[in-house]
């Protein structure tokens, strides 16, 4: 199966405009019988009142196995005590099962719903001919039908072998957003007892009979290559059942327990060509960017004519680094190969592309490798990589025996893949009043998709469409990119080149404000007074709820009220994945460092389907977004990634987190992206309450280099 | 390999590995024990947390032997009769996202609530300070401690 890459697998989804999950009404998908009914991939109901709820994306924290079964059990009407979740593993039922984006509940929205209200109706019409009642005289309600002249009640369990032999509605009708009594409230999350006992299976913690420990020696350089290995000393480790070469870059040295396989890897004996990027560094990419940043450009985004715009010119160039996901979790996945299969345990949030990547490494097709999908330790893009799978499959196809294969921190840090190096130049002219009346910013950084081979239409990355959007109704704007190409290896991590094109922009525009003399709430209010829609590839955006946002972050803010000696505040917004962000940093310093003691944080994500979860995936971006502002910063010096562990690449800690409030404009407008959407915003009015407190604008990440 | 008698969770458990094995990787892989979590390997981040007589250890840099004779308590022996307090209180304040470093958290938690059982904000931060959480739950994780505290967290 040729895979989309998940952005043009969004946009596709977008343009059909009926949700993404290509067969998801197929017949043959649900399994019906007297015992079961099951008219879609997604639900099954059993005579005992059992409603299982398949989930199709992947849970790395961001409660996809709460909030995707909450839209399909609003429109059947069930109970939610009666819903039992079940994670589904790579399948060809689900479409592409990709989880990033921010795009989960968006683009299961439509589907999810359709598939609860097809079966909804199906239940009513099997209780109205089991009663002989017209179907209008019954109701769905908490897991019965309902038939109120007579106060009959069957429960859908008891309905399960009649409804499976009518036919699937295709137009089924939605509930209003007024009647939703299951969507929009705080429910507890389905997977947070397992995991405050220790019971939640991740990843790392799967096991099987038979099972063996791998851990890869890799090479250190990017891009180079092994020569030799010596494994005498490695074998002496009392366990290690198995030392080989893996691929051209990576020795495994498996063993019956973790730890001989770590200390056998330790006693390893391996040679290294360092190969063609053994003089890389980190200032020569910045110094590829700025070279690169003059070329011609592909436009993402224009209006009028910035060229004939004539007044007060301002320019800036901001810079920022490669930073490393780091979720908890290391990578690790278990493959029990068996010659004519593959079985797998992933924690992915690209089930379906570890299925074909690790069945071409082994030399199987597809559908002979099963992908189950573990929890998983954080994903943050880190895990939209096959690299795990596919090591795993290697190593159990050379020992024969089930296998799990564990990176420990230092892999994790050193063999990852990064967030892109970025270098923005931002010109702007103001009018007489200091108002902006033109606004440039060209974005100089590698294509992540392009270095993965994946498609780059147009020369524009596949990413960018949903994360450099300019929501500000100006009469001349261009927004253009240019790509420059790194060796240094790329992942989507995050909100992807949002973090670099909002901080750039947002910092930006804090400082024409500035230069204008003007409150930056005020400067921006301006820049959105009017109400337009600005079409950004296929978002169309709205000023008006940018607007909204930002009015809210600042009036709970107390953006217009005074702060006590010593404090200063910064504001930004920025839309990225479909909703709008605003947020207020509220901020000191001390020694010249700022500590930040409070965020707020509007959001307009459209209907929200779960407010808890919605707060932690904000409160969580932020303090992930403080942790990459202040600190986060990967260097490469002669190839090699030089961090290691969390002592040189320190994560925010709890010594350092604010109080964060989050606050969403009501709305019942379909759902947008909340995993990924309030990273943006922080290091820009991080940035700008430092300039408040000390005039010094910070142009490059980490603000603590 | 050298055979060591351990206290776990109050049961005797022998095992038989290298010494130097750290305490992490035998509950995990000897004990199955895999609660506790691997994070760093290096005492950085907390997801390994333990309780080795009473008080938090990181279990990914001490080695078995030191352990031996020793009562353990890991997270599957923290609630095992029924949730400890704190516990309910994660559940109550929503904490877990992805939940991985959520087992270290609440032991370190519990090894400062038997010491301190109605802790200041300040003395939440300086115990709970070593442990690492990339999901940012760090607020709700303070929350939880004083609600805790709040119905008697010690126990």
């Amino acid at each position: 199966m040729s895979r989309l890459s998940r952005r043009e697998f969004v946009a596709a989804g977008i343009a059909a405009g009926t949700g993404l999950v290509v067969g998801f009404y197929l017949p043959r998908a649900g399994r019906s019988t007297k015992e079961v009914f099951s008219p879609n991939a997604y639900l099954r109901i059993t005579p005992d009142n059992k409603i299982t709820i398949v989930v199709a994306r992947s849970e790395m924290g961001q409660g996809v196995r709460t909030a995707l079964p909450m839209i399909l059990a609003e429109e059947l009407e069930a109970d939610w005590k009666q819903i039992e979740i079940e994670q589904a593993g790579a399948s060809t039922l689900y479409g592409d099962q990709t989880t990033g984006g921010s795009a989960s509940v968006k683009t299961t929205w439509d589907p999810m719903r359709k598939a609860g209200a097809a079966a909804r109706e199906m239940l009513i019409s099997a209780a109205a001919l089991r009663w002989g009642v017209p179907r209008s005289s019954c109701a769905a309600v908490e897991g019965s039908i309902l038939h109120g002249a007579s106060k009959r009640r069957l429960s859908y369990g008891a309905l399960v072998g009649k409804a499976a032999t009518l036919p699937i509605p295709t137009d089924a009708p939605l509930k209003q957003s007024k009647d939703y009594k299951i969507v929009g409230q705080r429910l507890a999350r389905v997977d947070t007892p397992s995991k405050v006992k220790g019971e939640a299976v991740f990843g790392i913690d799967f096991r099987m009979p038979g099972m063996k420990y791998a851990v890869l020696s890799r090479c250190p350089t990017i891009g180079g290559k092994l020569v030799k290995f010596d494994d005498a000393e490695s074998k002496k480790i009392a366990g290690v059942i198995y030392v080989g070469k893996i691929s051209d870059a990576a020795v495994a040295v498996v063993a019956d327990s973790v730890w001989g396989a770590m200390e056998g890897r330790r006693l390893l004996n391996v040679s290294w060509e360092e190969g063609p990027n053994k003089d890389l560094n980190t200032p020569a990419v910045m110094e590829s960017l700025k070279q690169a940043a003059p070329k011609k450009g592909v436009s993402l985004y224009s209006v009028g004519d910035v060229s004939k715009v004539t007044g007060r010119r301002v320019a800036a160039e901001y810079r920022l680094p490669f930073m490393a996901h780091a979720p908890m979790e290391t990578g690790n996945c278990t493959a029990h190969y068996q010659a004519t299969a593959c079985e797998l345990w992933a924690p992915t949030q690209v089930p379906q592309d570890c299925r074909d990547a690790a069945a071409q490494a082994v030399g199987l097709d597809p559908d002979q490798v099963k992908v189950n999908v573990t929890m998983m330790g954080g994903g943050f893009g880190r895990r939209l990589e096959h690299d795990y799978a596919v090591e795993a499959a290697l190593v159990s196809k050379a020992t024969r025996v089930p296998v799990k294969v564990i990176w420990t921190r230092e892999d994790d840090m050193r063999f990852s893949t990064y967030r892109p190096a970025s270098l923005h130049q931002l010109n702007a002219v103001l009018d007489g009043a200091g108002w902006p009346v033109a606004f440039t910013h060209r974005i100089a950084a590698p294509s992540i998709s392009g270095q993965k081979g994946q498609p780059v239409p147009g020369g524009v990355d596949p990413d960018l469409p949903d994360e450099a959007a300019f929501v500000y109704g100006l009469e001349n704007v261009s927004i253009e990119s240019v790509i420059a190409e790194t060796a240094v290896p790329l992942g989507w991590m995050r909100s992807v080149y949002a973090l670099q094109a909002g901080f750039a922009s947002e910092s930006f525009i804090d400082e024409l404000a500035a230069a204008a003399g003007k409150d930056p709430l005020e400067y921006r209010l301006h820049m959105l007074a009017k109400d337009r829609d600005i079409q950004f590839f296929t978002t169309t955006w709205h000023t008006a709820r940018m607007r909204g946002v930002l009015q809210l972050a600042a009036d709970k803010a107390g953006w217009r009220k005074a702060l006590p000696a010593g404090r200063f505040r910064g504001i930004a917004c920025f839309g990225c994945f479909s909703s709008y962000m605003a947020e207020v940093a509220e901020i000191s310093m001390e020694n010249d460092v700022p500590r930040v003691h409070r965020v707020v944080a509007a959001v307009d994500c459209g209907q929200v389907v779960n407010p808890s979860i919605m707060e932690q995936q904000i409160q969580g971006g932020i303090v992930y977004a403080l942790s990459n502002a202040l600190r986060a910063k990967i260097t490469i010096e002669k190839g090699r990634v030089v961090q290691g562990n969390f002592d040189d690449y320190p994560p925010l800690r709890m010594d350092e987190t604010p109080v964060v409030e989050v606050y969403a404009v009501p709305s019942t407008e379909p759902p947008t992206g909340i995993g990924e959407p309030s990273v943006p915003p922080l290091a820009p009015a991080l940035c700008n309450a430092i300039f408040a407190a000390t005039k010094k604008r910070i142009r490059e990440l980490p603000i603590l280099s | 390999m050298a055979d060591f008698t351990l206290q776990v969770n109050g049961n005797e458990k022998k095992v038989s590995v290298p010494p130097e094995t750290p305490l992490l990787w035998v509950l995990r892989d000897t004990l199955e024990l895999t609660g506790t979590k691997f994070g760093c390997g290096a005492g950085f981040c907390g997801a390994c947390t333990v309780h080795v007589a009473g008080a938090a250890i990181r279990s990914c840099s001490t080695p078995v032997s030191q352990v031996a004779g020793k009562g353990v308590t890991t997270i599957e022996g923290l609630g095992a009769k029924s949730l400890h307090v704190l516990q309910q209180a994660w559940i109550a304040e929503e904490v877990p996202q992805c939940g991985y470093c959520q087992t270290g958290q609440i032991m370190t938690a519990a090894a400062l609530l038997a010491k301190t059982p109605n802790p200041s904000d300040e003395q939440i931060t300086q115990a709970m300070n070593g442990n690492l959480c990339r999901c940012g739950t760090y607020e709700r994780i303070r929350k939880a401690i004083h609600r805790a505290a709040g119905v008697g967290g010690a126990r």
